[in-house]
């Protein structure tokens, strides 16, 4: 699984981020968010390619997980 | 013109997508002294575009500022968006501006060509709608901040407050939404340079024609669809008129372009915090998609009026508005208060 920090990044730079991280072709990604917006963001993004995603929440921060 | 250091990355948020939450603003503001005055027709205790004091029989001061980080990396567009942006808020008002004040923020280091671009900008569109710069403040600062504190005049019977709409007004709106997903998207390099520049040219374009053709009708409600995107917007419109805003998202005019960005995600915070601030207000039928949702939470920067005014005079106020403005559109109706303030149809 590739992991991802996008930590202290505003939109869209996150989703820009697990953009160009999909071009890779892998099958799943761990990327972590620490604002509401980016979770949002991102795992909106996901799913419009298709992926399914799950989200789990420590102090403020997301740790989205993103499967195929 | 290009700048060597692009005035977008200079700005931590975009336009009208860096406006503080109405919800956080009126926490703020809560509990200071302030002066009554019958005179102050339209004023701080309500969330409306500008503040109104009537002078005389025939005349009222409509005052408002409106300033923001840049949008665009053309420092001369930016001058231009920024300053047709702050004088929308008098034209929401039913009102003329006729003076006003620059307020610029600069990077010390900022070249004199691109702040003198930001200004002549904002020189140009003043200059078109016959408004005269009498002066203003600038200080240094790391992001760079550009917009006008304005002053206008109405007659005080035809103030339009965004508190005016009636159960049986026709909504009407002057602009498409999209501004914010749009220009969220570009950051990414994503869209199309022909949309951008339709963009930019809406963005800059004065809600001045809107107005003026507005003002021949009977119009009850205004306000301009700014920061808290239309949801936001019609929310207070609901509020303050006691009534519901019905919106018929099929009539809604946008860029079409913003529906599959929004389904990407590329959505700026304020369409959150929007959400967050309206939402509980705001029902949406089990067919209106989330894409679509976003689309109308999204903040728009110098957006369009959107017009209460009733439904015998709304098609040939349409007409009228499409001569000069093709995008206008009817999209919705007002009726008595239901079980939210706004329906998404």
């Amino acid at each position: 699984m590739k992991q991802l920090d996008a930590r202290g990044l505003s939109c869209p730079e996150p989703v820009i981020m697990i953009r160009k991280a999909m071009m890779s072709g892998e099958k799943a990604y761990e990327i972590l968010v620490d604002n509401p917006t980016s979770r949002e963001n991102v795992t909106r993004y996901a799913e419009h390619q298709g992926y399914t995603v799950t989200m789990r929440e420590d102090g403020g921060e997301f740790t989205l997980t993103i499967t195929k | 013109m290009e700048t060597e250091v692009k005035l977008t990355k200079l700005a931590s948020c975009a336009g009208c997508g860096a406006k503080v939450g109405a919800g956080t603003l009126s926490r703020l503001l809560e509990g200071f002294r302030t002066h009554s005055d019958p005179r102050l027709i339209v004023g701080y205790d309500r969330s409306d575009d500008a503040s109104v004091y009537v002078l005389d029989d025939s005349t009222a001061l409509v005052q408002t500022t409106d300033f923001f980080p840049p949008i665009v990396d053309d420092p001369f567009l930016y001058g231009q968006i920024a300053a047709t942006n702050a004088l929308s808020d008098v034209y929401a008002m039913g009102g003329e501006p006729k003076l006003a004040l620059n307020i610029l923020c600069v990077p010390e280091k900022m070249d004199k060509e691109t702040v003198q671009e930001i200004l002549r900008g904002g020189y140009d569109k003043a200059y078109e709608a016959g408004v005269i710069i009498t002066g203003g403040h600038t200080i240094h600062g790391l992001e760079p901040i550009y917009g006008l504190a304005v002053s206008g005049f109405v007659h005080p019977e035809r103030v339009l407050t965004n508190s005016g709409a009636r159960p049986g007004d026709v909504l009407i709106l002057t602009k498409p939404l999209g501004v914010g997903i749009l220009t969220t998207a570009a950051k990414a390099d994503l869209v199309d340079c022909n949309l951008l520049e339709r963009l930019y040219r809406q963005m800059a374009t004065l809600n001045k024609t809107a107005r003026d053709i507005m003002v021949e009708f009977t119009v009850h409600s205004c306000t301009d669809v700014t920061g808290f995107a239309l949801l936001g917007h019609s929310y207070e419109m609901a509020q303050g008129s006691g009534c519901t805003l019905h919106l018929q998202t099929k009539d809604i005019p946008f860029h079409p372009e913003a529906y599959e960005f929004a389904e990407m995600g590329f959505i700026p915070s304020g369409a959150y915090r929007n959400r967050e601030y309206a939402g509980p207000g705001v029902q949406a039928a089990a067919g209106v998609s989330r894409a679509m949702q976003d689309i109308c939470y999204d903040p728009q920067t110098s957006g369009g009026l959107l017009i209460a005014l009733p439904e015998k005079e709304a098609a040939q106020c349409l007409e009228r508005l499409k001569d000069e403005i093709p995008e206008a559109a009817i999209i919705g109706y007002v009726t008595e208060q239901e079980e939210a303030s706004v329906m998404m149809e």
